[in-house]
């Protein structure tokens, strides 16, 4: 055999085998060991510092285009590259000047003129101008480019046509630059929430010259939105864009409002694993969490307080009842079923986070709208009510189904639920968890008997509560129609003269709806994360919302800082 | 030994296409599309999106489109990131991935050879006994738990390391390194031992042993070569399975790796993104285990031999 004849060579080999897997190990162990010696700054000492956020952001944005997008992440980072007409005060979230630096509104609430200011400017040095919206909304009504937002340009007049391929003409659609700095928009309907919508990123303008350059108008995932190519109008500028790492944005040179920016940058994370991303903040690698683990936050009440941040939110948490199941056709079935939810024992024992038990489908005090409650819990009357249906006891009720989608949350959620309907009506409940998309596609189907769901408002307006359960709505899933709730949500409320009767439409509607109770709501969401205290001019607000250019950092004196 | 590897490169040929084939269909049997959504996604914009990736032809046809790319090496458009294409996506998660399953097969080798030698020198003696039960109980401990637990310590009462990131804060890749590499190292541990104690009892270790020689040149120059054969048919599924297998410690340390994106790909329907991923990491197996059979030829001169 060959290793016979030449031993020798053979016995080097092998002894050079080990020596030389040695030194590989040894050089990777002492790089290893090199890497790991730091100067023991966290980031957000060093953020502190020097003005750079350390933001959790969630996941990693599906992409940086207004027209595209539809989360939350991509939110967070697109305000900070591009601004609307209109921006909000994150204290009281009433409209304040952005381009548009003043605003007239016309006697029958129709059409709405806007001023822009002529210092603003894109990051290139071009000013933005009145042709840019035009151009922009154009591009946002474009049906090829499958913008799951342009609904929420249905307000304008004739925008909902031309974005459905009924009308061709764009000069039509109630948008028009009457010179560079005066832009002239017309709506179908009074509509009072408008410039609530402006400041939403569906509706910020894009740079012309820059998407054309990458690609046509229409077109989805061109590359004009990654770092090097971005032309933004905002207080940042797209720095880096590294794929499932990081976001890196750096303050505007050429933005109008620049005196008024702290920051010199914004570092956005991708931090889907919520239990990671509290570590993270407890390593001083982020000055702002996107959530916090449920079982954190009392945690945090007792020994960190000035860290943990609880503040309402504008969405409902409920349970979608299927209509059009039989035993559960009868409204007197929903009702009792929603009287006996015992919603302060939920918000208290299950999910201890501050949330409010939901007596309405609308949170309270939306825009000054709080709908009167439309029952309570009282099993007694609920069991009277299942008796009238035809279930004295809960006898001959069919064993009903709860289909939520897998967290953990959810099902500890469904399992206190299930318990209560045992004890007040002695009924049967099985729960059925599944994956996200599945679970969806059940519910968008109606293969489902209860189902679990959650609703955050777009803008702060009943409408975006109310208007979700008329006849056939794209976000219905009920099967539950009633012609005289569409009437005061899609014609009376509309058309109401005044907020207050407009209200009154929206309060009659939302009697109907919890008569009848399609939906059962469980309680408020709150918004949960973690704040480091030197992070400063970011007041709470229902919707999440933060103007970056008020953020500022500002370390706590030696003698505070552990 | 040319033919040898045709012939296996060959072979992997047919298994790619019922791996492409069944995925292909697999994932869009999967209830729930692409573009499902919370809020509902209005008709008229549904349409644009399923001709945008060609979703509204037949099932077949885009079966034979998707070979036809892939054929020029083109994995396609993500779905789930409209900027992006997949050949992008695993450009940019592949180097996190290879880099984080380089250093934990370095460590796992490491210490799984040391503690399979250490335990075969004297078995059924506390030395034995310590390092196999050490072995054990990482086999058993599952990288979400022992993860955690090195943040825990290392990152948060010690202050020594960051518990998140890669590249990005200096030392941040020691931990994800060491979690991924545990699992393997107690099993390369396990293999060495029963190795090297099979060898160890051959007589020509007695014979070396015979002749004087001492411990550590008869292990490290005679024994260890034959006894670590088992070692390396391991390393082949090894290697893919540190590859593959690492969206968890991937997911848990916020690693911007080829992982993380396989499973978001998943959960999110993505379908281009899914087969890509699956295919790459097919053709990775099929690779490494043609590697590890390599080397095994070269390192048993029994096997080579044959041949000739």
């Amino acid at each position: 055999m060959r290793a016979k004849l030449t031993p020798s060579n053979n016995i080097r080999k092998v002894e050079a085998w080990p020596a030389n897997l040695l030194l590989v190990f040894a050089l990777l162990g002492g790089s290893l060991t090199l890497t790991g010696c730091g100067d023991g700054e966290s980031n957000v000492e060093r953020g502190n510092r020097e003005q750079i956020l350390h933001w959790g952001n969630g996941t990693e944005p599906q992409e940086l285009d207004p027209h595209i997008v539809t989360g939350v992440p991509e939110h967070h980072i697109i305000v900070a590259l591009l601004e609307g007409l209109v921006l909000k005060d994150p204290a009281t979230l009433e409209p304040i000047p952005g381009v548009a630096k003043r605003w007239t509104i016309s006697d029958n609430q129709l059409i709405y003129t806007f001023y822009l200011r002529q210092e603003a400017r894109w990051s290139n040095g071009d000013p933005v101008t009145a042709q840019d919206f035009v151009w922009s909304w154009w591009r946002a009504l474009q049906p090829a480019l499958g913008n799951q937002y342009a609904y929420m340009y249905y307000v304008i007049k004739n925008a909902e046509a031309y974005a459905k391929g009924e009308l061709e003409d764009f000069e039509q659609v109630g948008v028009k630059a009457l010179d560079t700095n005066t832009l002239q928009v017309t709506l179908a309907n009074p509509t009072p929430y408008f410039l609530q919508l402006l400041d939403h990123y569906s509706m910020f303008p894009v740079h012309r010259p820059t998407i054309e350059k990458f690609g046509a108008p229409s077109e989805r995932g061109t590359r004009w939105t990654r770092a090097g190519n971005f032309v933004g109008n905002g207080p940042f500028v797209l720095q880096r864009w590294d794929l499932n790492k990081q976001v890196v944005v750096e303050k505007s040179p050429t933005y109008w409002d620049r005196d008024t920016v702290k920051l010199k940058a914004i570092h956005f994370y991708p931090t889907e694993n919520v239990s990671t991303e509290e570590r993270m903040y407890r390593a001083g690698q982020l000055h702002v969490t996107g959530a916090i683990p449920v079982d954190k936050i009392a945690v945090y009440k007792e020994h960190n307080p000035e860290d943990l941040r609880i503040s309402t939110y504008l969405g409902t948490y409920f349970y979608r009842f299927n209509t059009e199941v039989p035993h559960l056709a009868d409204p007197r079935v929903r009702r009792a079923l929603a009287m006996t939810v015992d919603r302060q024992a939920i918000v208290e024992r299950i999910t201890k986070g501050g949330q409010v038990p939901a007596y309405t489908f609308t949170p309270p005090d939306t825009l000054g709208y709080t709908a009167e409650d439309g029952f309570a819990f009282d099993p007694p009357a609920a069991r009277a009510l299942l008796a009238e249906a035809g279930y004295p006891n809960g006898e001959g009720f069919p064993t009903t189904e709860v289909l939520y989608n897998t967290s953990e949350g959810h099902r500890k959620l469904a399992v206190g639920i299930q318990q209560m309907w045992k004890t007040h009506l002695n009924i049967d409940v099985v729960l059925n968890n599944q994956d996200w998309k599945v679970y969806l596609d059940n519910v968008d189907n109606g293969h489902y008997q209860i189902a679990r769901a959650g609703w955050i408002g777009d803008y702060v307006d009943p409408n975006t509560f109310l208007d979700m359960w008329v006849s056939d709505g794209g976000n219905n899933r009920t099967g539950w129609s009633n012609p005289e709730y569409d009437s005061l949500v899609l014609r009376q409320s509309p058309s109401a003269s005044d907020r207050q009767s407009r209200y009154g439409f929206f309060a009659q509607a939302e009697a109907l709806l919890l008569e009848e109770m399609p939906v059962l709501p469980i309680y408020f969401y709150t918004r949960n994360n973690l704040v480091q205290p030197s992070v400063k001019g970011m007041p709470a607000n229902l919707l999440d919302y933060s103007l970056y250019k008020n953020i500022y950092l500002e370390a706590p004196p030696p003698s505070a800082a552990d | 030994m040319g033919r040898f590897i045709l012939h296996r490169l060959l072979q992997a040929v047919p298994v790619l296409l019922v791996v492409i084939t069944a995925t292909f269909f697999l994932v869009r049997a999967a209830p729930g599309g692409p573009f499902s959504a919370e809020k509902a996604v209005p008709p008229a914009v549904l349409k644009a999106l399923e001709a945008r990736y060609q979703l509204d032809q037949p099932v077949f046809q885009q079966y034979l489109s998707y070979l036809g790319d892939l054929g020029q090496g083109d994995l396609g458009p993500s779905f789930r990131f409209p900027g992006r294409s997949v050949n992008e996506m695993i450009q940019a998660g592949l180097p996190a991935t290879a880099e984080l399953g380089l250093y934990a097969l370095i460590i796992s080798m490491l210490l799984g050879s040391t503690a399979g030698v250490i335990a075969a020198l004297k078995p059924n003696t506390a030395q034995d006994y310590i390092p196999m039960s050490a072995a054990m109980i990482g086999i058993c401990m599952p990288s979400f738990l022992l993860g955690p637990v090195l943040m825990l310590i290392f990152g948060i009462w010690l202050e020594m390391l960051p518990v998140s990131g890669w590249g990005q804060t200096p030392g941040d890749k020691i931990l994800p390194a060491i979690t991924l590499g545990s699992t393997y190292a107690a099993y390369i541990a396990r293999i060495t031992r029963g190795g090297m104690l099979e060898i160890l009892s051959q007589d020509y270790i007695r014979t070396a042993r015979a002749k004087g020689l001492s411990t550590p040149r008869i292990v490290i120059v005679h024994a260890l070569r034959s006894g670590i054969t088992p070692v390396i048919s391991f390393l082949g599924p090894a290697i893919a399975g540190l590859i593959a297998g690492s969206f968890v410690v991937e997911s848990i340390f916020q690693i911007p790796g080829l992982g993380r994106f396989y499973i978001q790909a998943a959960f999110n329907r993505d379908y281009t993104m899914v087969l890509g991923t699956t295919i790459f990491f097919s053709v990775l197996i099929v690779i490494f285990n043609l590697l590890a059979d390599l080397l095994l030829v070269w390192l048993n001169p029994r096997l080579r031999g044959g041949k000739s």
